[in-house]
């Protein structure tokens, strides 16, 4: 297989209410990948997106054709990909296997979702399919649901008072929401304090909403080509080191493993054992904090942290610039939103753009760092895991 | 090759407060909720069991939001139960005050009843879920 680099990235505004269409927005940063890889359109010979709900949110299906016709990549093999909120990074990592495959030199992988535009009712609905519609819908099941029940095994399992968890979470929305502030494409540029997170309203006991990612829209967008063309068409390609994939059931039936998520730690033993990395190994991760729970569950999984002890590194800062392992410096799902279809590749560009030290005008770089991860989750079932080099 | 217990059994059955599954000839593992092979091993060497309905509860939430269309239900509790052969299987907590449900039921014995979910217009049908009761 040939080595596969990113050499061009762009990214929307993550907005509530966005005024454009899904296929204008992700048209937008298409372009704006297309024209930082130094490529035109033409030079584009497939096109993937990461698209979930386009159907409820503006009755548009197939958008990848549209999309694909509307930037002049005509005519081009265009594909979706639906795996909820790992939709996006699906599509990175099934274009990196094309372009490794030797099959295409250059693709462009973007993601877009406009979720708002369902209204919380409709939304709550459709985000509830993602998990099992006959066996676990008709208890009520949402998304926050999930996570409400994960934080309560949590606490169980590790011995931790529900009070002492609450605040490891409130911590994880804090920090989120302060590296948000200097993210220009954040969906909230607001602070919020530990009390604020704690006396917001309560969504499903013990996940409040402070605790939870907003409903989002926008898009991102990649270039991405094999090593040969990236080295001759742009100064700093950032290498695919390492990819992974799994696959999980309904919720009841993972069981005992939880609030461990198995397909997690499969798809980033494949990625770490692929790029011949180590957790140690990586200088910035952004992983998937639709709740603050969520993204604590996620720390341990990939490896940075014993299980049951991710919020109290929260709570010293070994998760931020300088410390142990710098999470989710774009301010995460929590608060630079999360349009499910874009996610993915928002967290790709994210850590591409550290990895090329572009991040310091915008006083959030890990300094010197050469390999990021990303993990993704998508409904009960879809994990994926990317890791990003340097070298 | 056929589903040996498809959803229309299971779902009919339920609503009878019959919960049934599928034991296993080879692991002897049940399965329940009902899948293609045994959710233990993977193999199809197995038969339909009802199961004993009782189980302890592992974990719960009380929502306060719900999806479109079952806004009227909220708040109400959501259980994962783990059922005396084995299985977990998700579903709600009934004749109890949601608001006051805490940490303090991890642990405690349940028996299923159930509940109709009166299907809208994505669900493809009505669906009963595991409605539980404290034992004691």
């Amino acid at each position: 297989m040939r080595r596969v680099a990113v050499i061009g990235t762009g990214h929307s505004k993550f907005c509530f209410n966005s005024e454009k269409t899904q296929v204008e927005m992700l048209a937008e940063v298409a372009l704006d990948a297309i024209n930082e890889a130094n490529i035109t359109p033409k030079d584009v010979q497939a096109v993937n997106v990461g698209n979930v709900l386009g159907d409820f949110e503006e009755g548009q299906g197939m958008v990848q054709s549209f999309l694909a016709n509307d930037i002049g990549c005509f005519n081009v093999a265009a594909s979706r990909f639906e795996g909820a909120c790992a939709s996006g990074s699906m599509a990175v990592r099934d274009a990196v296997m094309w372009v490794a495959s030797g099959y295409y030199d250059i693709m462009l992988v973007g993601g877009v979702e406009k979720a708002t535009a369902m209204g919380t009712p409709l939304a709550t609905r459709t985000f509830a399919m993602f998990g099992d519609s006959r066996y676990e819908f008709p208890a009520g099941f949402t998304f926050p649901a999930v996570f409400a029940l994960l934080a309560h095994l949590y606490s169980n399992k590790y011995g931790i008072p529900m009070a002492a968890l609450k605040e490891q979470m409130a911590a994880v929305s804090v920090q989120s929401h302060e590296y948000a502030m200097k993210n220009p494409n954040a969906q909230i540029h607001k602070a919020i304090s530990k009390e604020d997170v704690l006396k917001s309203f309560m969504v499903s006991t013990p996940i409040q909403l402070q605790d939870a990612c907003p409903f989002s829209d926008g898009a991102a967008a990649i270039v991405i080509a094999s090593e040969e063309a990236a080295k001759k068409l742009v100064k700093k390609p950032v290498y695919f080191a390492g990819i992974g994939q799994a696959s999980s059931g309904k919720l009841s039936s993972q069981q005992k493993y939880l609030p461990r998520i198995r397909a997690r730690e499969l798809a980033s033993q494949q990625s770490y054992s692929m790029a011949g990395l180590t957790p140690e190994d990586m200088d910035l991760c952004e992983l998937h904090d639709c709740f603050s729970i969520a993204a604590m569950i996620a720390a341990e999984g990939l490896g940075f942290f014993d299980y049951g002890t991710s919020g109290l590194a929260w709570e010293k800062g070994e998760t931020r610039i300088g410390g142990k392992i710098p999470i989710n410096l774009s301010g995460g799902l929590k608060a630079k939103g999360h349009p499910i279809g874009a996610t993915g590749v928002s967290q790709v560009y994210e850590v591409t753009r550290q990895l090329r030290g572009d991040m310091a005008e915008q006083g959030r770089q890990v300094d010197g760092a050469k390999n990021g991860i990303i993990d993704t989750l998508g409904g009960d079932g879809v994990l994926v895991s990317m890791i990003l080099s340097t070298m | 090759m056929e589903y040996k217990l498809t959803f229309k059994d299971y779902n009919q059955a339920l609503k009878r407060d019959k919960l049934m599954g599928l034991k296993c000839n080879d692991c002897g593992a049940f399965t329940c909720p009902p899948m293609m092979v045994c959710g233990e091993c993977a193999r199809t060497n197995h038969e339909i069991a009802q199961l004993s309905g009782k189980g302890k509860i592992v974990t719960f939430t009380t929502s306060f939001i719900a999806a479109e269309g079952r806004e009227n239900e909220v708040p109400y509790t959501i259980v994962m139960v783990e059922l005396d052969e084995g299985p977990w299987i998700m579903g709600n907590l009934v004749a109890i005050d949601p608001k006051k449900v805490t940490m303090d039921i991890v642990g405690k014995p349940v028996q299923l009843g159930n509940r109709v979910y009166p299907a809208d217009k994505y669900s493809n049908g009505d669906m009963a879920r595991p409605a539980f009761s404290l034992l004691e």
